[in-house]
């Protein structure tokens, strides 16, 4: 086989342009953490567990399973972008508030889910919720915090 | 371990003609790619063939449902995202939304197409019993033989083997709109509601006219190398009134048509006793009896 050569990529991440040198092949996640984005976590490398969740083009996507060729002139969120250095944004907050997170392997990807869950039903149910974190798992927590936090930012968001 | 990236070619095409000619040329083997949940589990497992991917993922042409007055298309790159949104789908095929709602997880519904479960091939696969009750029709295309449509129950021939020549690809699924009353049932069966292949998958649709069956399909996945419809039951219930003795009869027809495997999954007698409970508790309720074990 003749030898693969690297392409140009270019997309926006979280809101600046970048342009990158890689094979075509290399998972989205890899292009993310050797570019120092190491928000985005990886679980099992297999789009079961949900740690390598991001946004592109405002759809949640396992970031493990997406060759980078896919992604030129695409939007691309990451855990990194959801809110500026010095704040932290809602649901964030309610993790560290309510015991959302232990270890933290999963806390990245269950707070993308989350967000997502969020911009389209500001009034979950604890059913909506599990629903939208079923593709995200953790091996710490149990769930029960981390469904308390969701519900928790929730209310928060509520005027 | 990992497949490493320096070992596969990936081109990301830009519409269906291109992806076309690259299928067409007969001295390289291209293996389409559309949203990569089945094709990049297998590198992240270090078991993906290398060689040359052609990317079919965003082709303009395969991204569309058209709604026509007697069928609805499917462009083969539609995701099951987009299945679960679309309000004719959800009214008028309920068990495709089902399925598309019933595959993987939030994440992997926005990038699932139902082209590729198609070709993919996998006998547990979710939306393949639904589309069987639907006599869904595949077009496929190619550069050579235009289009073609295959009856969709005659499409699968063995494990991973389909009508699908090299210079193919899956272009559109069309479900034929039925205006005749009818009850439809789908269920899978797994060890979790997300993220979870399928155990065993059963969906059923009858038509009745004065209380007799007056067609009927019963399609399953995960009993056989292929998804398949239980033939033999079908003729078996073709005409009958629904009752606890056909509905016991029909039930003993189908433990003896299917031969599943015991796999990582389950096991055959497991599928086998599952697989009947699910016809009982369709007939059941076409027959609007309440079944005493």
């Amino acid at each position: 086989m003749q030898k693969v050569n690297k392409i140009n990529l270019h997309c926006t991440i979280n809101g600046s342009k970048k342009n990158f040198q890689c094979y075509p092949m290399a998972r989205l996640l890899d292009v993310l953490r050797e570019n120092n984005l190491t928000g985005t976590k990886e679980g099992c490398g297999e789009g079961e567990c949900g740690s390598c969740s991001v946004l592109v083009n405002g759809d949640i996507v396992n970031s493990c399973l997406i060759p980078i060729v896919q992604m030129q002139n695409k939007e691309i969120k990451t855990i990194e972008g959801l809110t500026n250095e010095q704040t932290l944004n809602k649901i964030q907050l309610a993790f560290l508030k309510y015991g959302g997170t232990q270890c933290g392997i999963c806390t990245p990807g269950m707070i993308i889910a989350a967000c997502k869950l969020l911009e389209k039903n500001q009034n979950p149910t604890l059913q909506d919720i599990k629903t939208a974190l079923a593709g995200n798992l953790c091996r710490c927590t149990g769930y029960s915090k981390i469904f308390a936090s969701v519900l928790a930012a929730c209310q928060e968001q509520r005027p | 371990m990992n497949g490493d990236p320096q070992d596969y070619h990936i081109i990301q095409t830009k519409n269906l003609k291109e992806a076309l000619t690259y299928l067409a040329d007969s001295d390289t083997k291209w293996t389409p790619l559309a949203g990569g949940t089945d094709l990049m589990v297998l590198l992240a497992a270090g078991l993906l063939p290398t060689g040359n991917y052609l990317s079919i993922w965003d082709l303009p042409e395969l991204n569309k449902i058209h709604i026509e007055d007697d069928s609805i298309v499917i462009g083969a790159g539609i995701t099951f995202q987009e299945i679960l949104t679309n309000q004719t789908i959800k009214k008028e095929f309920s068990m495709l939304t089902k399925a598309a709602e019933m595959t993987g997880s939030v994440a992997i519904q926005s990038r699932a197409t139902i082209g590729g479960n198609i070709a993919n091939a996998s006998p547990a696969a979710d939306t393949p019993p639904a589309l069987l009750c639907y006599d869904a029709i595949i077009e496929v295309t190619s550069i050579a033989r235009g289009r073609i449509d295959y009856d969709y129950a005659t499409f699968h021939l063995d494990y991973k083997k389909m009508q699908l020549k090299k210079d193919e690809l899956i272009t559109a699924i069309k479900l034929p709109r039925s205006g005749k009353p009818h009850t439809d049932y789908y269920h899978k069966v797994g060890t979790r509601e997300a993220q979870a292949i399928s155990k065993i998958c059963f969906a059923a649709r009858a038509y009745q006219q004065n209380n007799k069956v007056d067609d009927i399909r019963l399609a399953y996945a995960s009993v056989a190398p292929i998804p398949l419809r239980a033939r033999e039951t079908e003729f078996f219930l073709m005409g009958k009134v629904i009752c606890d003795q056909v509905i016991e009869k029909a039930c003993t027809k189908l433990a003896a048509e299917l031969s599943p495997l015991d796999d990582i999954r389950s096991t055959a007698a497991y599928r086998k006793k599952v697989a009947a409970n699910l016809l009982r508790e369709f007939l059941c309720g076409i027959g609007q009896k309440n079944y005493k074990s």
